[in-house]
């Protein structure tokens, strides 16, 4: 089979490309190989955040510890998913009647969507445990968890309300003037097509969601991140924590990569 | 004349820089100027009022006792503060020597220099007086059932596993103010600081807070021992350590103990 000039003209670009690409990559590698470790204070930089030693003696620790960050994100994920539904469903309501309520949907999403999550953890996770519940009810795993909860719902819930303004309203008109109810029209027509459409969204949402349990542990809880500090401080020494960056990674890279892969497939899907 | 005063000029100058003893001068971070850091904020009755340079409280007195003795008179100390992942990066220190309690352990020292200890603490049980009444007692049984909190950047992390054992897991949290927050919240029973910050703690901080007891120094392997924290390698070490010397010797340490920390003794032992 003989190739068109033109053919053989794009192969030739092409490699010339990937060698330009594959220089100048391993360049910048080499740069930062050779370079960084002239740099005056990288000997103790390396001690203090690189320590072989203190990375061996926390690791498994960090390992430990993380196992309690998989299981607050076990839990809170399907209820963010729930609540997040809800509300968006809340903020669809067409009857006058039912106002009050996608009122009440509107200024959730507003206050939860504006506060930063550490101030609501503390607030939930102190402050309704200091009303003077009785254990188990003022754990803080519950409520730092709600806490959690309320705030990702609510962008959970801004993230699949875009999807359901995003099937066309014809549609609705269409599966109305079939004789299907509000609520079916939503059910079998409107949400199968908006769900599908908001997943790699979402899966963003819950990669960060992922990261931010570690702030749990301003309340109580001994999961990674306060775990790695507690290392921290008593061998004064960085190295814990770039541990559990390395632990995080592991999970959330995956993670990214699904979502992208998600993503390309939506968008080939809908071309 | 001129000459004379040019000469007199001189010699004004020259002081301060001459009243240095033969140890300390050029080993400062400025030339005739001592640098101390403390915390942001610094307790009571470490520092009194948050203030380090009226020289009020234990540690801004001992901070000044060092600084005469190395032959710093009183306006020649400069305060920085710095928080405990500052005092411990890698890299040059804005100090010349740091104290807000550090205590001193083989494994920080491998990575900071520690100064001769200036204080030996017991560690005390901070509880609530509902907790009491509950039939909370000082003796190890009784305290292996409670709930515990510690601040997770202290020494009271290892010390709560080698002292108490407690049977479920502590809570740790990132000061002293988020543990005292789940002591009012119920969220936990009991705390484990070092004894003059419990003794705030309960008189002030707490409400209705009560010290269960202490246990002594001696009662630990590692005692909780307070040194002042320099670069690794410091220079100024050796002349600290023999001001600390000299200020045990003549008995003034002692008697700053006596003036800025409670006596000690009113508070029962945990059996």
């Amino acid at each position: 089979m003989t190739q068109t000039r033109r053919q053989i003209f794009e192969a030739r670009q092409r490699r010339r490309a990937s060698t330009i690409a594959a220089a100048s990559t391993a360049g910048v590698l080499l740069a930062l190989i050779v370079l960084i470790p002239m740099a005056p204070g990288w000997e103790a930089v390396k001690r203090s955040f690189f320590n072989p030693e203190v990375f061996a003696r926390t690791f498994p620790g960090l390992l430990e510890a993380f196992l309690l960050d998989v299981a607050i994100f076990a839990w809170c994920a399907p209820l963010i998913a729930a609540l997040g539904l809800l509300v968006a469903l809340l903020r669809d309501l067409r009857s006058p009647a039912l106002y009050p309520l996608r009122l009440a949907a509107v200024v959730y999403t507003d206050i939860f969507r504006g506060l930063p999550v550490i101030l609501v953890i503390y607030l939930i996770g102190f402050g309704i445990p200091g009303l003077g519940l009785p254990r188990p009810w003022n754990s803080p795993y519950l409520w730092g968890s709600l806490a959690l909860i309320l705030v990702y719902a609510a962008y959970v819930a801004e993230v699949i309300r875009s999807g359901i303004e995003s099937v066309h309203d014809s549609q609705r008109a269409a599966a109305l003037s079939l004789g299907l109810s509000q609520s079916d029209t939503m059910r079998y027509v409107i949400l199968p097509q908006a769900l599908r459409r908001v997943v790699p969204a979402n899966m963003n949402l819950f990669i960060a969601l992922q990261k931010d349990v570690a702030l749990l542990s301003f309340i109580g809880p001994v999961e990674i991140f306060r775990q790695a500090g507690v290392y921290k401080s008593l061998l004064a020494n960085f190295t814990p924590y770039v541990g559990a960056a390395l632990i995080f990674l592991a999970i959330t890279i995956p993670a990214t990569r699904y979502a992208d892969h998600l993503m390309n497939r939506e968008r080939r899907r809908r071309t | 004349m001129k000459l004379w005063t040019t000469t007199a000029a001189l010699i004004a100058l020259a002081l301060p820089a001459a009243a240095q003893d033969d140890c300390a001068s050029g080993k400062t971070l400025t030339e005739g100027r001592l640098t101390v850091a403390t915390g942001n904020p610094a307790y009571y009755p470490w520092v009194m009022d948050d203030a380090p340079e009226s020289g009020q409280g234990f540690e801004a007195a001992v901070a000044y006792a060092v600084a005469a003795e190395m032959g710093f008179a009183a306006d020649q100390v400069d305060w920085v503060r710095t928080s405990f992942d500052q005092a411990i990066q890698p890299g040059a220190k804005d100090f010349d020597f740091n104290l807000q309690q550090y205590s001193i352990t083989e494994d920080r020292e491998k990575m900071v220099d520690f100064s001769a200890p200036y204080y030996t603490s017991a560690m005390a049980v901070l509880t609530t007086q509902g907790v009491v009444d509950a039939g909370a007692t000082p003796t190890i049984e009784s305290l292996r059932a409670l709930k515990w909190g510690a601040d997770a950047n202290t020494t009271a992390v290892p010390m709560l596993a080698e002292l108490i054992q407690p049977a479920s897991d502590p809570l740790l949290y990132g000061d002293n103010a988020d543990v005292t927050a789940a002591m009012q919240a119920g969220q936990i029973d009991a705390a484990l600081f070092d004894l003059p910050t419990a003794l705030y703690l309960a008189a002030v901080v707490v409400d209705g807070g009560v010290i269960l007891g202490q246990f002594p120094p001696e009662r630990s392997q590692n005692p909780d021992q307070f040194g002042m924290l320099m670069e690794e390698g410091s220079a100024l070490k050796p002349c600290v350590d023999a001001a600390l010397a000299s200020l045990t010797e003549s008995g003034k340490l002692a008697e700053i103990e006596a003036e800025w920390l409670q006596a000690t003794t009113g508070v029962p032992l945990i059996q």
